[in-house]
């Protein structure tokens, strides 16, 4: 073990809730870096789900039995849960996907439908992630619309001059933009985005999936009218999602898809459908998974999700430091506004590579595009190596990837 | 002392680094008869494979590649066994080299190929190694029907 440098000290620790996590009482040596992909699961998640289908399971919304009542009672409770969590305008607006990116499918195609039209842009940015780009994809496609894409400044941030260029001189009918990059971890400035394109009477679309397992979030003071993430990167189940929308956003927009749930009344020759938000809800959901998410938020409300991100920004400090101190290594992003996320190579060696290296002394990151090939060109890189940070992450973690990354460094140096 | 390499060392010294920096048939093939692109659209790998074929015969084969050290290894080591063997018994060869890195026996008929035998305890390069081999299946396919005609 090579001792970090003297003059860089280790954070202490904001939060200690490793023993919260069993996976990591199952593998001890396992360094996680990996939590932007997936996170891992407290045992309060876990054991909610485990109780539900253990003592309470029936379907929901459906059942003439108090069982079946209890069960829609839980269900429909994480989502006004749910609504205070993330400060959503109203519980209308808070529709369960299966995730972020289901939910993005939901709106392109929903929202695009009526009111896309030959000509009109989606504007989104250089830096996002393929779910925010491969569905203005299709649905422009269907439309006779197109996508334009906001240009990334060389150090990894939105570049506003060209944001606020292409809302003045396009005919932006929605901007689709992430809040937090996945590939670089920059947090953009979202009130500022949201009343840029509110300024041109612009709806704005907000990817949240790698902002809300790290930042507090009130989508009311945000503004923004449709808001997404997922459940499994922060903390949760995997399987559900949400759409954070404005009532007023939804309106008119009809249903994704046809089903049980979302109806009022069917006939053999049509139907009309059930009012918000189940008129996007069809089909059975994630019931169990529903309900863990619901102890998902109260045990982040009980870390408290300020003290989340001043956990993940101490780590992120250390990293830098520790990694900018390691000769042979290139760091990609911004110096701050960052989340924990920390995208580098090896001088020299490919991000693959460094990953299986990495993997052998039993630490997880991501290696590749990072599904956002746009912002991999625009770095004029292939690929990286991604290191993601979560609540559970330690100042020993982040050792154990600088001293691994020193040694690759040398392997590769050495190596003929 | 110096610890002992651990079995991704081992293999990267002993065949994947000299390839990977000195990889043979790399570059293009300006006569040839044949082309195929590959692509991992997991990790963005990407491999152009050339062939000049004469008749049934694989008389030269190069490769242009961006990607990871085993799969440029890969590619290496398949253009340099190529060379000189009909279309059957390259089909066969691919036979042998993706039942090599799933299971870890070598057949006799892989000669240096075998020297990649340790990539079946990666599972997570697995398909590394065998995009090459994937973009040849895909461009022997374009030579089978002529053959019939």
């Amino acid at each position: 073990m090579i001792h970090p440098p003297p003059e860089i000290s280790r954070p202490a620790p904001m939060l200690d809730v490793r023993a919260d996590f069993p996976l990591f009482a199952h593998r001890p040596k396992l360094v996680f870096l990996d939590s932007a992909a997936s996170s891992q699961k407290p045992a309060a998640v876990i054991q909610a789900m485990a109780d539900f289908y253990a003592h309470d399971y029936a379907n929901i919304h459906r059942g003439a039995y108090r069982l079946s009542a209890n069960a829609t009672d839980r269900f429909e409770a994480v989502r006004d849960q749910a609504a205070q969590f993330f400060g959503a305008p109203s519980r209308d607006g808070v529709i369960f996907t299966r995730n972020a990116t289901e939910a993005i499918n939901l709106v392109a195609h929903s929202w695009g439908q009526l009111h896309l039209n030959p000509g009109d842009v989606v504007l989104v940015s250089e830096m996002e992630h393929h779910a925010n780009l491969v569905p203005w994809h299709l649905i422009t496609g269907q439309r006779g619309a197109r996508v334009e894409a906001v240009a990334m400044t060389p150090d990894g941030r939105l570049d506003l001059e060209d944001y606020g260029h292409k809302l003045r001189d396009l005919p932006v009918k929605l901007v689709a933009l992430q809040h937090v990059s996945n590939a670089l971890g920059t947090v953009h400035p979202a009130r500022q985005l949201v009343e840029m394109a509110h300024s041109y009477g612009v709806p704005i679309l907000l990817d949240g999936a790698q902002a809300a397992p790290h930042l507090p979030l009130n989508l009311d003071a945000l503004g923004a009218d449709f808001y997404v993430l997922s459940a499994h990167k922060m903390l949760g189940p995997s399987g559900v999602g949400l759409l954070l929308a404005r009532p007023e956003a939804l309106r008119g927009m009809p249903p994704y898809q046809g089903g049980g749930d979302m109806i009022r009344e069917v006939y053999s020759q049509h139907s009309t459908y059930a009012p918000l938000p189940h008129t996007f809800e069809a089909g059975t959901p994630a019931i169990a998974e529903v309900i863990g998410f619901g102890a998902t938020l109260e045990y982040l409300g009980g870390l408290g999700m300020a003290r989340v991100a001043a956990h993940e920004h101490a780590l992120l400090s250390y990293a830098l430091q520790r990694l900018g101190a390691v000769d042979g290594l290139q760091l990609y992003g911004p110096p701050d506004d960052r989340c924990g996320v920390v995208s580098l190579n090896v001088l020299g060696a490919h991000a693959h590579d460094v990953a299986g290296f990495l993997d052998e002394a039993n630490i997880c990151v991501r290696a590749g595009h990072h599904c956002a090939q746009p912002l991999m060109r625009a770095l004029g890189v292939a690929s990286t190596v991604r290191a993601s940070f979560s609540v559970y992450t330690t100042p020993a973690d982040v050792d154990a990837l600088a001293d691994a990354l020193s040694e690759i460094v040398q392997f590769f140096a050495e190596t003929p | 002392m110096t610890p002992p390499d651990s079995a991704m060392q081992a293999l990267y010294k002993q065949v994947v680094m000299e390839h990977y920096r000195r990889p043979r048939n790399f570059g293009n093939l300006p006569d040839a008869t044949h082309a195929e692109g590959g692509h991992n659209p997991s990790c963005g790998d990407q491999l152009q494979l050339m062939l000049r074929l004469d008749g049934d015969r694989i008389e030269d084969a190069r490769f242009t590649a961006q990607g990871c050290a085993i799969s440029v290894a890969s590619a290496s080591l398949m253009t340099g066994a190529l060379k000189g063997k009909t279309v059957q018994e390259a089909s066969a060869l691919i036979l042998a080299f993706t039942g090599m890195v799933r299971s870890g026996e070598a057949a006799p008929e892989l000669g240096d190929l075998a020297a990649l035998r340790g990539v079946h305890t990666l599972h997570t390069r697995v398909k590394c190694a065998t995009l090459p081999w994937q973009t040849l299946q895909v461009l022997l396919e374009q030579v089978r029907p002529q053959d019939g005609a």
